[in-house]
């Protein structure tokens, strides 16, 4: 048994005086990559994967319109519905709301705004294509499909 | 004097960052920015209601159908490896094929899709089209497709807006999507 106590006298203590520091910078990595949530979104988002992502690089340009099935199916329905805010709207309401947003932005950026749609994978066309038309109408004709990076093959 | 200097106890800190670390942990989402970028057409009333005539040959038609199944050409279509490469074949047909496109700036490829397609499909589609584009830009500037997607997306820079303009020279990216037609749904 003698054996096995041998190295007992080792100093096994890990130094922990640096931890405070290790945490920090955690810390404040996670401050600076990260945007606090400012919306909750009540639809299904299982967005899809492509390859030929392009970066937007304003995000004070850009707006999030969510599509997808109602979370609370039991309450809203399974049908796809189109999340502005933090309320559901209509294909109706989306001129007066891309209005608004672009009051929001100064002047001379109004034409830049871009409307990022954040629509799930199972939704169908033709409400994403309602959607279209009427931004067209409000003039807001950047849009970006969200979606995820594929892995390469 | 020495001994009245004041010390702050500075060994609960790791458990203070740790806290604030969890509440950043927990309350936060990495911002996603990212997507296939697209311009919409112009409002429907603003458009002059002539009509312009696109000779066949010039249009390469995909369409989609409720259920998701593809018809390229007039063709069915399973596997999708090989659409971006006929796509670019297309558009860089330069009147070769009689067949085939006459110009990079006469070619159209057109979308077509139906209220039933799902958002799945018809995005991996755009994909492809969009793949066969940017990689004819990234060919014509000299650059690698990540690398042209990336000067793309910041033209400020008077060195990446050369390249840009070098890469879409003749070649506008002239993807049609089409009013869905009202099977499904």
């Amino acid at each position: 048994m003698s054996k096995f106590r041998k190295k007992t006298k080792v100093k096994q203590d890990i130094p922990t005086s640096s931890m405070p520091d290790v945490v920090f910078m955690l810390l404040f990595f996670f401050m600076v990559t990260t945007e606090l949530r400012k919306t909750a979104v009540d639809v299904m988002q299982r967005i899809p994967q492509a390859t030929q992502l392009r970066k937007l690089q304003r995000k004070s340009l850009v707006t999030n319109l969510y599509i997808g099935e109602p979370k609370k199916s039991e309450q809203f329905g399974a049908e796809p519905k189109i999340q502005a805010d933090d309320t559901f709207i209509e294909p109706g309401d989306i001129i007066l709301w891309v209005n608004r947003k672009k009051d929001e932005l100064p002047e001379n950026e109004r034409e830049q705004l871009t409307i990022a749609m954040k629509v799930d994978s199972e939704a169908k066309r033709g409400i994403i294509a309602d959607v279209e038309t009427e931004l067209r109408k409000a003039n807001a004709r950047k849009i970006l499909y969200s979606t995820l990076q594929k892995a390469e093959k | 004097m020495a001994k009245s200097l004041p010390e702050i106890p500075n060994a609960s800190m790791a458990d203070i960052a740790f806290l604030l670390l969890t509440f950043f942990l927990v309350t936060t989402t990495m911002p996603n920015d990212k997507g296939l970028s697209m311009q919409l057409p112009p409002p429907p009333e603003a458009q002059p209601p002539e009509d312009i005539k696109i000779q066949e040959r010039n249009m390469f038609k995909i369409q989609v159908n409720s259920s998701d199944a593809l018809l390229v050409e007039g063709e069915p279509m399973e596997d999708v490896s090989g659409l971006k490469d006929m796509i670019k074949k297309f558009i860089l047909n330069n009147g070769a094929d009689p067949t085939s496109s006459d110009s990079p700036e006469k070619a159209i490829v057109s979308f077509k899709t139906d209220r039933g397609t799902t958002h799945k499909r018809f995005v991996e589609i755009l994909d492809i089209m969009q793949a066969a584009y940017y990689d004819i830009y990234a060919d014509q500037a000299g650059v690698t497709n990540d690398e042209f997607r990336k000067i793309a997306s910041d033209l400020n820079d008077p060195e990446n807006k050369r390249l840009y303009d070098k890469g879409r020279e003749g070649i506008p990216m002239a993807i049609s999507i089409a009013e869905p037609t009202k099977v499904g749904n």
